[in-house]
């Protein structure tokens, strides 16, 4: 393999100017909540780096996350960034097709060292044959792949958590990137959960930044998600968030408080138990996000949230109905007659077994 | 089970078998309990001014004569934690859509920082009358597993369902998850505790009230 060009001759080649590049990087720090002072070093680190081979595994997915990437805002430094890494293998981007792009595949995978982003959940069930490419299942070519790989970044909520192909029934055993991990049935190697459905365009090329610039996995909360754009929920970040705490919600999506711009709580809003960056980094470029537009958050960053019953339940309301709400009351009604026969009997006994006492009985 | 999972559970069926067992133990012991019935009292009544159920319902709510000085944390106490329970619990936005949804009844909610002092007071009262029952050796001796049992289950969902608003100790989803399940855990053993006289309260006051009506003494 040729040397690689390094980001700086890559973008010069390109004719993306030092300051548009600067800019990005400085974005990219306060993206990440770094000090201002760490866009230069951003820059430094970013500018020298040869680019990295990254291969790009799409499984079951539906290629929402690519678009995301891709379609965002075009063309933006982020997107230049992104292409500035070496994507040696998109089955959805790649110019190559067929025998070509499998061999660029298994190319990239001879040079130890390379980021594997994985968008689309596995599905396990029957050998993994749900789901294959080129005739090899995506189980095996994610084995394949991890075998000499330094890190994966799970893109979307499928690769991440199993999204909607894990969704309860569950018909092809869809299991996130991690979960194959725990179960062992993939080599283990560190992994940055990238989730929502799709991700922020942002957040996945300031996750791969972050990972560039300095070499290591980025402080990761307990569902292997980046800290510094998974850090809050959406509700304690949400412009709307005042009119929660006055009690002031909108009841339907046209009523006088939607039109106001009140909270969407009882609309089923997730936002309190979903944490991205949906509400401060906005979409489409820095636009608006989901609530901005009038629709509660449904939650889509989070594990399973294709189950946690209606998008249009409010989070303190049941998930499911009450399935067995009526045949409790029937059979509690049923134990409180048959236990009221039992005490009546138990009273009609004592009743009948009393004896009378006698003035003898009381001098015995 | 990460949180998630454990609030989609606690959510649907942790809510689900809660509230089953909930309804299964009320409905049993109400109907248990209103069918014992009693024995016919053959004398005649008498009559006296102020004997009747509703007035031992009215009088009984209220701290006899001298009492509220020789107990007042019992009083004010238990007054104000049983208030400040009411607030929290029926006048919380969240808490009333989940009424919304169960019984499709509603009412305007009370802005969540009223909400947040009510639980802070109620808080403390039940902090405060747990403390007095442990000093005072009288309470101590009256005190049996099952006043410490009831009190921890009623006090969790208060402290948990704070701790979840404020983000204390744990993340959001977690707290929420651990709220919602030891609102769970108190809506089972409520039918099978002393808990039970969110029902029984004022119909046995009533019953007492009457039965000694009957008998010509205002109690």
């Amino acid at each position: 393999m040729s040397r690689r060009p390094t980001v700086a001759e890559q973008l010069a080649r390109q004719g993306v100017s030092r300051r548009a590049f600067l800019k990005f990087c400085a974005a990219a720090a306060s993206l990440m909540a770094l000090p201002p002072s760490m866009a230069p070093a951003i820059a430094e680190a970013l500018g020298k780096l040869r680019r990295p081979s990254v291969i790009w595994l799409s499984f079951q997915e539906c290629t929402g996350c690519t678009e995301s990437l891709t379609r965002s805002h075009t063309p933006t430094v982020e997107s230049l960034i992104f292409d500035m890494i070496s994507l040696d293998y998109h089955h959805t981007l790649q110019a190559a097709a067929g025998t070509a792009a499998e061999q660029a595949r298994e190319d990239a995978m001879k040079e130890a060292g390379y980021l594997v982003l994985v968008d689309g959940s596995i599905p396990t069930r029957d050998g993994g044959i749900y789901s294959t490419i080129a005739g090899v299942t995506n189980l095996q070519m994610l084995k394949d792949a991890l075998a000499n790989a330094a890190a994966v970044v799970s893109i979307g909520t499928c690769a991440a958590y199993g999204g909607i192909p894990k969704a309860d029934p569950n018909p092809t055993g869809a299991k996130s990137v991690q979960a194959l991990m725990d179960e062992g049935l993939v080599p283990r190697k560190p992994v940055i959960n990238v989730p929502g459905c799709p991700p922020i365009p942002t957040v996945i090329t300031g996750v791969l930044a972050h990972y560039l610039t300095f070499g290591e996995i980025p402080e990761l909360d307990s569902l292997g998600r980046p800290t510094m754009f998974y850090g809050d929920s959406i509700h304690d970040r949400c412009y709307r968030r005042p009119f929660y705490d006055q009690g002031m919600f909108a009841k339907t999506f046209d009523d006088e408080g939607a039109r106001k711009g009140w909270c969407l709580f009882e609309l089923g809003c997730k936002g309190p138990t979903t944490h991205n960056a949906c509400a401060t980094t906005k979409w489409n470029n820095g636009t608006s996000f989901p609530i901005e537009s009038g629709h509660g958050c449904i939650g889509c960053s989070e594990p399973d949230f294709w189950d946690a019953g209606s998008f249009y339940t409010a989070l303190s309301a049941p998930a499911d109905p009450l399935t067995l709400a009526t045949s409790a009351t029937v059979a509690g009604a049923a134990i409180g007659v048959g236990m009221s026969f039992v005490n009546r009997a138990k009273k009609g006994a004592a009743k009948s077994g009393h004896e009378t006492a006698t003035l003898k009985d009381l001098e015995k | 089970m990460n949180e998630v999972e454990l609030l989609n559970w606690v959510r649907g069926p942790g809510l689900n078998i809660a509230i089953g067992i909930f309804l299964l133990g009320t409905i049993w012991r109400l109907f248990e309990i209103y069918s014992l019935g009693r024995k016919k009292d053959l004398s005649a009544p008498r009559h006296t001014a102020g004997a009747s159920g509703w007035n031992t319902i009215a009088r009984r709510s209220l701290a006899p004569p001298g009492m509220l000085k020789r107990s007042p944390i019992s009083y004010i106490g238990g007054y104000v934690f049983h208030v400040g329970l009411a607030i929290v619990v029926f006048l919380f936005a969240p808490h009333i859509e989940l009424i919304e949804n169960l019984f499709g009844l509603s009412w305007p909610a009370l802005p969540s920082q009223v909400v947040d002092l009510a639980t802070v007071v109620t808080l403390a009262a039940m902090v405060l009358v747990l403390v007095d029952r442990i000093n005072k050796p009288v309470k101590r001796y009256l005190s049996t597993v099952e006043d410490y049992f009831t009190w921890a289950v009623t006090f969790l969902p208060v402290l948990t369902g704070y701790m979840a608003v404020k983000h204390l100790l744990l993340p959001y989803t977690t707290m929420l998850a651990l709220h919602i399940l030891s609102v769970e855990i108190l809506l089972v053993v409520l039918p099978f505790t002393k808990l039970f006289h969110v029902f029984t309260l004022f119909m046995s006051r009533w019953y007492n009230g009457q039965a000694n009506a009957h008998k010509g003494v205002p109690v």
